[in-house]
């Protein structure tokens, strides 16, 4: 049985672009573990991430980490952010602009540990980029820059606050890897915030989806989100973006389509609706046949 | 005339040089307290350091000589215990500019920390750091520009201050008679060569001062991409 690491239960009151909730939320972490939060923008998951790294204050509840309270309502306990054994990620990477990327991890790091830091920038690849600043970095690089500084404190729980949103698809698998990785290397219990189903069925072992302020579902990724069955049929979601006639143009991912379909079916749809639509999957041609091919 | 025209444009400069280092160090502390603060009462404190911008400089200046008379309490007190009285002295108008250019300072170098993402300092907290070390260490290098335009901006609008050292300082050559109190008098005595002389030091003074602002602040941006 693994040993939990952190308990916490806490009570806030949030604004929402949907007006104000009550962000309540009980749960429990185990040492080592890869968790993660999950659900739509503005239900409280960065908030909750916030109220563990000690930015935000609860308006009530208790967080336990090991042996310590870090935060108790009732006893009035609310330790710094300073004394809160974490790194945290954020969103825009918080990068400080001033900094070489050297610097930003000589700052982060509390006794200066050259071997420690230089082990950080091969992982992450930053060694050639010493002595770049944040500015003159690619997205890929920022991200990891922000997560090797989290790492330089040597932290006993890693924040991650939708760490990967802001990358190309690309630049995104190729990080997954790296902070599993990272994960694995520097024993860090981390907890990440993430709306991406595919990240986080990669990344995590386990999984809170969150929804208006309250723990919707928990459980391993594959309990939560249920694999879909296999049939004959193909399931696509996408954007309309011109109707003429009886033809719907439709962008799935970049693909741009044209369904033909019956005025009654298209009345009540306009430009930029999202539609799910399912085909039969026609039988999967191996090849496709050269016509006049020269030689042939 | 030679020599009372450079002392004249020296106390100009020295009234300058002086109101900007005081108010460099005490506006950054008020700046910072204005920026990220959750007090409620900060816009009563904020509404005041703005007022000198809306404010005749002859009320504030008014003010300030009632309250540098030996005849009130507060003046009283400099005088009887200290023996300093602050009417018509340097030390005087030093104070009034102070105060006169407290918005331009502090609202400058507010503008520069607003300017920042907040997660700059939630960063530097969760590493460990404490407020003055994220102050010193990442707040205040990367607001830079806003804290030369603090800078500039106080100097060169002290260097052009008129009502409020005209009120308090009472126009002594030698003594609070600055370069644009210089201007005035000049005309009023129909030296318009002197007052001519006067009036392009100001001129190309303060042209000088605002360009140097924004050609720094030009090359800092294009260097650094935020």
């Amino acid at each position: 049985m693994e040993e939990i690491l952190i308990d916490l239960q806490v009570r806030k009151k949030i604004h929402t672009n949907n007006g104000v909730e009550i962000l309540d939320v009980s749960l429990t972490i185990p040492e080592y573990g890869l968790v993660t939060l999950f659900g739509k923008s503005g239900t409280g998951k960065t908030t909750l991430l916030r109220i563990i790294a000690g930015l935000t204050q609860p308006d009530s509840g208790y967080i336990k980490v090991g042996t310590e309270t870090w935060y108790d309502g009732k006893k009035r306990i609310n330790i710094k952010p300073q004394q809160r054994n974490i790194g945290f990620v954020f969103q825009d990477y918080a990068l400080f602009p001033n900094m070489t990327v050297k610097e930003h991890l000589l700052y982060a790091s509390p006794q200066k540990e050259t071997r420690y830091i230089s082990e950080l920038l091969d992982v992450f690849h930053l060694k050639g980029l010493c002595n770049r600043k944040p500015g003159k970095l690619s997205g890929g690089q920022q991200q990891r820059l922000a997560v090797a500084r989290a790492l330089a404190r040597k932290p006993r729980i890693l924040l991650l606050d939708e760490p990967l949103s802001a990358l190309d698809s690309e630049t995104r698998q190729v990080l997954q890897k790296e902070l599993l990785q990272a994960h694995r290397d520097f024993h860090a219990t981390t907890i990440l915030v993430s709306h991406d189903i595919e990240e986080v069925s990669r990344l995590s072992d386990f999984v809170y989806v969150i929804g208006n302020g309250k723990i919707r579902k928990e459980g391993k990724p594959g309990d939560v989100f249920p694999k879909p069955e296999i049939t004959k049929e193909l399931q696509l979601v996408g954007i309309i973006t011109a109707i003429e006639d009886n033809i719907l143009t439709v962008s799935v991912n970049g693909t741009v389509m044209k369904i033909p379909s019956t005025v009654e079916e298209i009345k009540d749809l306009k430009i930029n609706d999202s539609i799910l639509f399912t085909s039969r999957i026609p039988d999967p041609k191996s090849q496709i046949p050269h016509l006049n091919s020269p030689g042939s | 005339m030679n020599d009372l025209f450079f002392q004249t444009v020296w106390i100009s400069i020295k009234l300058a040089s002086l109101t900007t280092i005081v108010l460099f160090f005490a506006g950054i502390p008020v700046a910072y307290f204005l920026t990220y603060s959750s007090f409620r009462l900060k816009v009563v404190l904020q509404a005041f350091v703005s007022m000198p911008l809306v404010l005749p400089p002859s009320v504030l200046g008014f003010y300030l000589l009632i309250a540098f008379s030996p005849n009130y309490w507060f003046g009283g007190f400099l005088d009887h215990y200290l023996s300093i009285r602050l009417a018509f002295s340097f030390a005087g108008i030093l104070i009034g500019s102070i105060i006169f250019n407290l918005p331009f300072m502090v609202n400058s170098i507010q503008t520069g920390f607003s300017n920042l993402p907040v997660s700059l300092k939630d960063a530097s907290y969760t590493l460990g750091k404490s407020r003055l070390t994220t102050i010193f260490r990442v707040l205040l290098p990367n607001i830079k520009p806003a804290l030369l335009t603090g800078v500039c901006l106080t100097f060169a609008h002290t260097i052009g201050e008129f009502g409020v050292i005209l009120m308090i300082g009472g126009n002594i050559p030698g003594k609070t008679r600055v370069a644009s109190l210089a201007v005035y008098d000049e005309v009023q005595a129909l030296n318009f060569d002197m007052a001519n002389k006067y009036a392009i030091f100001l001129f190309l003074f303060s042209f000088g001062v605002l360009l140097f602002i924004y050609s720094v602040n030009r090359e800092y941006l294009k260097w650094k991409r935020f």
